[in-house]
């Protein structure tokens, strides 16, 4: 019998690693991984509720596993689009530095 | 005089209005034949008309008003556009019609080579429209039109030669000066809306009468006709508000004539005329018109003496002599003050006149020292001048004797201070009106003419090519003449009290006790006087002929023994300089400063370039935001979802 | 108790991962370092009882996913980090910030949060459960995510192409009069064509 609020806490750990990654990373195919880590916590916290849910004898606790399961759902689609584009920057830019890629700066 | 004819009384004022229209819309581009004929006709038939009127018209007949269209209605207080005929207005209107028809045909000559002619024309017959609903209104709402009115007129024909800038500057000043003015008139007017809740002629004299004939409701009757006092000091150029007229001589001739001394400047007195029975009841108010009118007299005349400029002598000249006619309606002799209006626009008129011929006739020069020896060349406009310096001087039997003789014995009557100075302004007219006679014409003459130039107050020419001065033509002489008979047989209408006694029906109340008093007095007294008077006039032609004609060296020995005081009347007193540090001066500074500076550019243009200056200054530190940078727009978006958690934390735990 | 030994087990190989990706600067280490704390997810849901969950996770997140990254950086070379010059507002505002909300969450929820306690596999998880709820109360969500792949799909595939490859766009090489913005561009492109 852990309590919910450990997991909750673990998932918040992973989702602030998750934003300082992206705040601190310079490549920027380690800023996607970073963003795939954010909704890894994201996905703990929602299985964590769900179980919660359960404990207090509600039917939500399905439909918290199967939101988990369209959050990967999207974040694989994501990953995918978001991979074309860093191979298309790099093409023109020739750098996986994010801080080179500010053309649109004023 | 059958109220039928009487019917077309409003076409007396409306004709020159239409042919003011006619002129100025389609003047431009019309022969000068054809606005000629139209100025000449609408004022000439105005003119016929107010013959007509006159000729029907007698001391027994009572007035005639006539409504046109209702105007302000409000509550209990009305005021309709109406004409009033009575023998003062009628008096009046014939002044103007008739001068003002004779100085139509005068300019008819001297304007010719103007480009402007239908802009001149078209300007004249409009002044003659508001000078005729002037002295037409029945109450004093249409008589404050046609005052302003004729203030614009003035402005228009002073700065008529507007791309000269002092004639531009000369019609500002008369305008503004005569606004001065204006204000006491409407503060006036106020007054009586308030006091007496109407402003027309009948009806308020009647509320007025029924006062009583002393000095019942003393404050404010002195009030209203202090104020109307100011007005007309403005409008008639009595001191202080006289500074306008002498720079007023920059517009033609015939303005000058017309406007300044036959006509508008009289609408003060007419005023005062017809709102004797509010001076009659405030004895304060008229002791002040009479101060007014004694000291401006005498001050102009002093100035007179000195000005070598002809015209500025005859504009000096005017204010004097309408000094005198507010001496008269000071005393209380309102009909000799009107009478005395009569023949000075006939004299002065024709003085003016005279002057232009004598200005058109030697090129444009206007300075008494380069002319001289004249008369040969120009004889008739020498004999009509003559003639008018003879009746202003007061020599009999010419019409200016019997009006300002008039005037002497009434102001006699009241106080001997008024009798004495007038008498001494009267010595200083002759002295410098006959200075002026032998500076022009007597002796050789000092001046050259231009050979290209035949100018009209030195402002264009025509390429005339004259080398010595000539005559003027038969159209510009013919109202010298007219005026010249006018001014000798003039006064004979006055004579033996037969002016006052067409005038007595208007100035009922206060001429019973004039008169009473004037036949108390001895006539031996008023014999007297008399003497004094043409002594004094033919006193003033000897030290003028001592002095001026011949080459004489007294009046330059005087001059230098004088120094200083010299110094001052040649500059007509620095008054215009006093004027200027007084009020124009910090009037235009604090204007500069104050609002232009201050408020215009730096509260209301300062606030819009701060705001702009702002948004710029706001928008140049914000654009450091986008950079481009995706890590630093991360940052930012971490650090907002930062701030909206600890919120929401915030507002959850609570 | 064998539960807690259990999940502080699983946590702190999650949270060493996490953190290992934060401090390696190598991009493929940071990769297998996600991969591991993938895996140990999955035994966190394994935990709680979220089997179907944990297999997901594991097949999907960690075997394809992880695996296209892990393909990009192989593809791409991408080599250690370079030092740049990066944001101040980032680490100056955004790490304070958001460690501030990270101590706030954490103790709202363990002090102020009202949460029981989980048994050990406590959440119904099997397939069967969560199929009948898929196919029946969210059939539609599960069909636009399809969609949603199927366009992912295709979007990545037109971004990631080379610009000849599909027959309409000429290879940008040969247009010279392009405007002056994708001047050097064009060159890098050029020059990258001819190693």
């Amino acid at each position: 019998m852990v309590p919910l609020s450990y997991y909750l806490v673990l998932g918040g750990i992973l989702f602030v690693c998750g934003v300082l990654g992206f705040l601190i990373k310079r490549n920027i195919i380690t800023i996607f991984m970073s963003i795939e880590l954010m909704l890894n916590g994201v996905n703990l916290t929602f299985v964590a509720f769900a179980a919660q849910w359960h404990m207090l004898g509600s039917a939500n606790a399905l439909s918290g596993q199967i939101f988990v399961f369209f959050v990967m759902v999207v974040a694989a689609a994501e990953a995918a689009v978001g991979l074309a584009i860093i191979i298309a920057v790099y093409r023109t830019r020739e750098t996986l530095n994010v801080d080179q890629v500010n053309l649109l700066k004023l | 005089m059958t109220p039928n004819l009487l019917r077309f009384l409003w076409l007396v004022p409306v004709l020159p209005l239409g042919g003011a229209a006619v002129n100025g819309l389609f003047g431009r581009h019309s022969s000068k034949k054809a606005i000629t004929v139209v100025a000449l006709g609408f004022s000439g038939l105005a003119f016929v008309l107010a013959l007509t009127f006159a000729l029907n018209f007698s001391a027994a007949s009572a007035p005639y008003s006539m409504d046109l269209a209702h105007w302000l209605r409000s509550g209990d207080f009305r005021v309709d556009f109406s004409f009033y005929l009575d023998q003062l207005s009628l008096v009046m209107m014939l002044v103007v019609t008739g001068v003002g028809f004779l100085i139509h045909i005068y300019s008819v000559g001297y304007m010719w080579e103007d480009d402007g002619y239908y802009r001149f024309m078209a300007y004249l017959n409009l002044f003659m429209f508001f000078m005729l609903t002037l002295v037409l209104a029945k109450n004093y709402l249409m008589m404050f039109i046609g005052w302003e009115g004729v203030g614009l007129a003035s402005y228009l024909l002073i700065g008529f030669w507007f791309v000269k800038d002092s004639a531009a500057s000369a019609g500002k000043k008369a305008f503004i000066v005569n606004r001065i003015g204006d204000f006491g008139f409407l503060i006036a007017l106020f007054l009586m809306i308030k006091h007496f809740g109407t402003l027309d002629f009948p009806a308020l004299f009647a509320k007025i009468q029924a006062i009583g004939p002393e000095i019942a409701g003393a404050g404010t009757l002195t009030a209203i006709g202090l104020l109307l006092m100011v007005g007309a000091a403005g409008k008639s150029a009595q001191l202080p508000l006289y500074v306008w007229l002498p720079d007023a001589m920059e517009g033609p001739t015939p303005v000058s004539a017309l406007i300044h001394a036959a006509t508008m400047v009289t609408a003060g007195v007419y005023m005062v005329a017809r709102s004797h029975m509010i001076f009659e009841r405030a004895p304060s108010a008229m002791t002040v018109v009479a101060i007014v009118g004694t000291l401006t007299a005498l001050f102009a005349a002093t100035i007179g003496i000195a000005q070598t400029d002809i015209k500025k002598v005859l504009a000096y000249s005017t204010v004097s002599q309408l000094g005198y006619m507010f001496m008269a309606c000071g005393v209380g002799a309102f009909s000799a003050g009107i009478f005395h209006l009569m023949t000075h626009a006939f004299f002065k008129g024709l003085l003016f006149l005279a002057a232009g011929s004598v200005i058109h006739g030697i090129g444009g020069e206007q300075d008494m020292r380069k002319m001289g020896g004249l008369r040969s060349y120009m004889p008739w406009t020498f004999l009509t001048m003559g003639i008018a310096t003879l009746a202003i001087a007061g020599i009999p039997p010419l019409a200016g004797f019997w009006s300002k003789d008039e005037i002497l014995w009434r102001a006699f009557g009241a106080s001997w201070v008024y009798w004495s100075i007038g008498v001494v302004t009267a010595f200083i007219t002759s002295f410098y009106m006959f200075r002026l006679m032998y500076m022009t014409f007597g002796g050789e003459y000092r001046g050259t003419v231009p050979r290209d130039a035949h100018g009209h107050d030195s402002h264009s020419g025509d390429g005339h090519g004259h080398g010595e001065p000539h005559e003027s033509p038969v159209v510009m002489l013919g109202p010298l003449a007219i005026l010249a008979i006018l001014s000798v047989l003039g006064g004979f209408i006055g004579y033996g009290g037969r002016f006052e006694h067409f005038l007595a029906p208007v100035f009922q109340a206060g001429q019973a006790t004039q008169e009473a008093a004037g036949e108390v007095a001895n006539k031996s007294v008023e014999y007297a006087l008399l003497g004094v008077s043409v002594v004094v006039a033919l006193l003033g032609w000897v030290v003028a002929h001592l002095f001026y004609s011949g080459r004489s060296e007294m009046p330059a020995r005087i001059a230098r023994a004088l120094g200083g005081l010299y110094e001052g009347v040649v500059h007509k007193y620095y008054v215009d300089e006093l004027y200027a540090a007084l009020f124009v001066k910090p009037l235009i500074d604090g204007s500069t400063e104050v609002l232009w500076h201050g408020v215009d550019q730096g509260v209301i243009d300062a606030t819009v370039n701060k705001a702009a200056d702002g948004a710029r200054h706001v928008s140049d530190e914000a654009r450091h935001m986008q950079s481009g940078n995706l890590r630093s727009y991360a940052g930012w978006v971490a650090a907002g979802g930062a701030l909206v958690i600890a919120y929401m934390i915030w507002t959850g735990v609570r | 108790m064998p539960h807690l030994i259990l999940f502080l087990f699983f946590g702190a190989i999650c949270v060493a991962g996490a953190i290992n990706l934060l401090a390696q600067s190598h991009p493929i280490n940071s990769a297998l370092s996600l991969i591991v704390v993938m895996a140990s997810l999955a035994a966190e849901f394994l935990l709680l009882g979220a089997e179907f969950v944990a297999a997901v996770q594991v097949i999907v997140y960690a075997g394809a996913v992880m695996v296209l990254f892990v393909i990009t950086i192989m593809l791409l070379n991408a080599g250690k980090e370079e030092h740049t010059k990066g944001s101040r507002v980032a680490i100056v505002f955004g790490v304070p910030g958001v460690l501030l909300a990270a101590v706030l969450v954490c103790w709202a929820v363990v002090a102020r949060g009202h949460t029981g306690s989980v048994a050990i596999g406590a959440l119904p998880g099997s397939p069967q459960e969560i199929a009948r709820l898929l196919f029946h109360e969210f059939l539609l969500p599960f069909e636009i995510t399809s969609v949603l792949i199927l366009i992912a799909i295709m979007g990545a595939v037109v971004l990631a192409s080379r610009p000849e490859a599909i027959a309409h766009r000429p290879p940008k090489a040969e247009q010279p009069d392009q405007s002056p913005a994708r001047g050097d561009a064009r060159q890098l492109v050029a020059a990258g064509k001819e190693h």
